[in-house]
């Protein structure tokens, strides 16, 4: 393995995490639902994935108790949101706050222990194929898993009908009511995606990119991943190009540092969000392209009337 | 297929004393309703009798509180729409259910139960809308499109599931009366093929021509049943209000040749991509003229609106007059010291702030305009409550503003109550510009006859009056000269009495005309 391949590999490790949490948001949010919670569910997630699989010994069922966390956690934000109609902003950062404070208290026994790694898993025959054989098939299962949801969110929402009808309760949930689509219902649904897919980032840090505990080490990727949502408005595949932009800042900014360019890291990291603050500015000068994909919808509560 | 029918012996739907209470309110009061199979059934109302109430229990997406639908004779609960589709009811809204972001052919399937691939249904939907004469292009978004044509998409969608009731809720509202000849012809085609349509309105002109019987509801109660054909349209209205609803007088009144307000090749281009550019518009408007602008919703009244009132600028400071001053560049503020007021479309949050009482918002229009009488205290600016309600209480009075304790929220007052208040608080200053979009949408008869003499009074003691309104007949009713806007063009005003309906209709029509949504290119 060369050095090329080194950094592309690190950069793929560091915009799994990101890629994961941001297309479970993007569902979340294109069905009118503005979850800000995602950090407190990554960092619930890896709290539980990295204490299941340091106690079971396997880090399989330490990853899918990560997603399940998180599931079980956006059941809370989506309890009081939906069925409580509650602020969703201010129900969002408490939902973090929650997180990050909890999933401390989860891991404090587990502090300085070496973890449970997740192991590659080569694919017979693609993972001898010269240079990318070893980028692409001999990954670990999180990120085999994080490329499929990417291309099966933009074919759920764009090819079938359940995911158009997601769309409709996004854009008018009033009209989606009326036509007797199942407003909440669906809303639940969707938080809960978003919740597997934050808890399963959250999995991926703890078992793959550090396999270890150490507190808040989501580092604000939860933020990143909700700035990805935008900056990708709201379509899956441009979602995935900037994952893996972001992660290439991130690596970036760490090789940067190694080499002593004089940059300051605080600028490198700010990098992501400076981004998004660019492309917002560049596609809200195309009004038309962002109404025809921000969800109108986004944020606001909904009450059927009886 | 026109043929005699023995009452009761072909009904489709019938519905027995049908309640739905909201906390205190009955909206709807022990309703009895009997509809027949090849019927076209008219439900007449007043906003806020009920109407609306009523069809959202027969579609299944509001729970009735009380009472019993029956469907062909046997008893039925309609828990869901997708109840109601199944047993072959189907409904056009009246605010359009559609979903601005998506294209033609997905709203169309997302109104269907079963899973028909979308490229199948836009095919299917294409060769319906051929055969009942409404054209409509698939691919098109519906944010593209005219509000007839959404009207199209809603109909076309409804019969894709092969209703045996079709349900319309105040369907002509928003359509040119060409645009509602050919709604009607539809209808008719409708009823030829033995189904049923239960039409809402409150315009009896068209309920006389179109309809076979008619339910009239009036605060939520039945207050009569009739054939349509045997009535008049006074007769009718008479069940509708509850009495005569008093005709407004015009006088002889102050006319003159000054100039009060005028634009002068006043254009903007479109804010948004639902939004519409004003192009070259030139407008004067004397002392004592009403001058009544006509058009379909969504060409451009309200962003002509924004531009006369101040709340967007001219880029020309020379564009827009009051009394003579070039006026482009000033605020709302400023324009109201000239002497000008103004009274937007949108009740709630934009001419009221729902949640501030009435007092409240008579300063939060007025701070400026009437500074001397309403603050005290030089430049601490102090507001002087007793002075603020004195007004309130004027304005009300002169208004017959009905009302609920002393100085209630604006959002607890009905519709037509609050309207009377905004057009009440302006007309309290006597302004010399009166300028108001949509006088008395969704107020009801008397409230609207009321709003509409004190336009009149206004303009006969020397003011220059513009509405710009939806409804044909207010402007017939009040105008002095009528204008008509299209896409963003004005006609030149002309002498009401020059003007008939077919002339305005044409007028209202403009370029847009007969021809189907192909032209999707109107945003850049």
């Amino acid at each position: 393995m060369d050095l090329t391949q080194a950094v592309i590999l690190t950069i793929m490790t560091a915009a799994t995490p990101l890629l994961l949490a941001a297309i479970g948001e993007l569902v979340v949010e294109r069905s009118g639902v503005l979850n800000l919670g995602v950090e407190g569910m990554i960092i619930m997630g890896a709290a539980v994935a990295f204490a299941v699989a340091k106690l079971s010994g396997n880090p399989y069922l330490g990853a899918l108790c990560g997603a399940l966390t998180g599931a079980a956690f956006s059941l809370l934000f989506g309890f009081l949101t939906l069925t409580l109609v509650t602020n969703q902003v201010a129900t969002g950062l408490s939902l973090t706050i929650l997180g990050l404070g909890l999933s401390g208290m989860i891991g404090e026994s587990f502090v300085g222990q070496a973890g449970v790694p997740l192991n590659e898993i080569a694919i017979p025959v693609l993972s001898s194929i010269p240079f990318i054989g070893p980028l692409l098939f001999n990954q670990d299962i999180i990120f085999y898993i994080s490329i499929l949801l990417i291309f099966g969110v933009s074919w759920f929402l764009f090819r079938t009908r359940a995911g158009l009808r997601l769309r409709a309760i996004g854009d008018n949930h009033h009209s989606a009511h009326a036509l007797g689509t199942p407003v909440i219902r669906t809303r639940y649904l969707a938080v809960m995606f978003g919740g597997a897919c934050a808890g399963l980032a959250g999995a991926q840090l703890c078992l793959v990119y550090t396999p270890q505990w150490v507190e808040n080490m989501s580092a604000g990727r939860g933020w990143i991943a909700l700035a990805l949502v935008v900056f990708g408005s709201w379509r899956p595949l441009r979602v995935l190009a900037g994952a893996y932009l972001f992660g290439a800042v991130t690596i970036g900014q760490l090789h940067a540092q190694a080499l002593g360019v004089a940059i300051p890291s605080q600028f490198l990291s700010a990098l992501p969000y400076l981004a998004t603050i660019v492309v917002l500015v560049l596609i809200s000068r195309n009004r038309r392209l962002t109404l025809m994909n921000t969800p109108a919808c986004l944020g606001q509560g909904f009450v059927p009337d009886r | 297929m026109v043929e005699a029918r023995q009452d009761g012996d072909d009904c489709l739907l019938e519905v027995r004393d049908l309640t739905k209470i909201f906390g205190e309110f009955r909206a709807n009061d022990g309703i009895d309703l009997k509809i027949n199979s090849s019927e076209i059934h008219a439900l007449l109302g007043e906003n806020g009798a009920g109407k609306s109430t009523l069809v959202k229990m027969l579609f299944g997406s509001l729970e009735p509180s009380g009472g019993q639908i029956y469907w062909k004779g046997d008893p039925v609960e309609i828990r869901s729409p997708g109840q109601a589709r199944a047993l072959g009811i189907g409904m056009v809204f009246q605010h359009f259910s559609l979903f601005e972001a998506l294209t033609v052919a997905e709203n169309i399937a997302l109104s269907m139960d079963n899973d028909v691939p979308i490229e199948k249904l836009a095919e299917q939907a294409e060769k319906l809308s051929r055969e009942y004469g409404l054209p409509l292009d698939p691919n098109a978004h519906v944010a593209d499109l005219s509000v007839g044509e959404r009207q199209r998409i809603e109909i076309v969608r409804t019969l894709l599931q092969n209703p045996e009731l079709i349900i319309l809720d105040e369907p002509t509202s928003v359509l040119t009366p060409q645009e509602a000849d050919k709604l009607f012809e539809t209808l008719e085609k409708i009823r030829s093929e033995g189904r049923s349509v239960l039409y809402i309105s409150h315009r009896l002109e068209e309920v006389k021509r179109l309809c076979d019987r008619a339910t009239v509801l009036r605060h939520g109660k039945v207050t009569g049943a009739c054939d349509p054909g045997q009535e008049t349209a006074a007769s009718l209205a008479r069940m509708m209000v509850g009495s005569e609803v008093k005709a407004v007088t015009h006088h002889a009144g102050a006319a003159g040749d000054e100039v009060l307000l005028k634009t002068t090749g006043l254009s903007a281009p479109a804010r948004t991509p639902f939004a519409v550019a004003i192009k070259n518009i030139s407008l004067s408007v004397k002392k004592g003229e009403i001058i009544g602008i006509a058009g379909v919703a969504g060409n451009g009244q309200s962003e002509l609106f924004e531009m006369l009132s101040g709340e967007f600028l001219a880029s020309d400071a020379n564009a827009v007059a009051i009394s003579g001053k070039p006026v482009g560049k000033l605020d709302i503020s400023g324009r109201r010291l000239l002497g000008a007021a103004f009274v937007p479309e949108e009740r709630h949050g934009h001419a009221a702030v729902s949640q501030m009482s009435l007092s409240d918002n008579m300063i939060l229009a007025r701070h400026r305009s009437d500074a001397k009488v309403f603050l005290e205290g030089g430049p601490l600016k102090i507001i002087n409550r007793g002075a603020v309600k004195k007004a309130a209480q004027r304005i009300i009075e002169d208004m017959d503003v009905r009302k609920s304790g002393d100085d209630p929220q604006a959002s607890s007052l009905s519709g037509g109550n609050l309207q009377k208040y905004i057009v009440g608080r302006e007309l309290d200053r006597q302004p010399a510009v009166m300028i108001v979009n949509q006088p008395t949408w969704g107020v009801d008869a008397g409230a609207a006859s009321r709003i509409r003499q004190a336009l009149i009074d206004l303009a006969e003691n020397g003011s220059a009056v513009v509405i710009i309104s939806q409804d044909l007949d207010e402007i017939f009713e009040v105008a002095t000269k009528i204008a008509v806007i299209n896409e963003g063009t004005l006609t030149e005003a002309e002498p009401a009495a020059n003007m008939t309906l077919e002339r305005i209709g044409l007028l209202m029509g403009g370029i847009h005309g007969e021809d189907h949504g192909s032209e999707a290119s109107h945003a850049h």
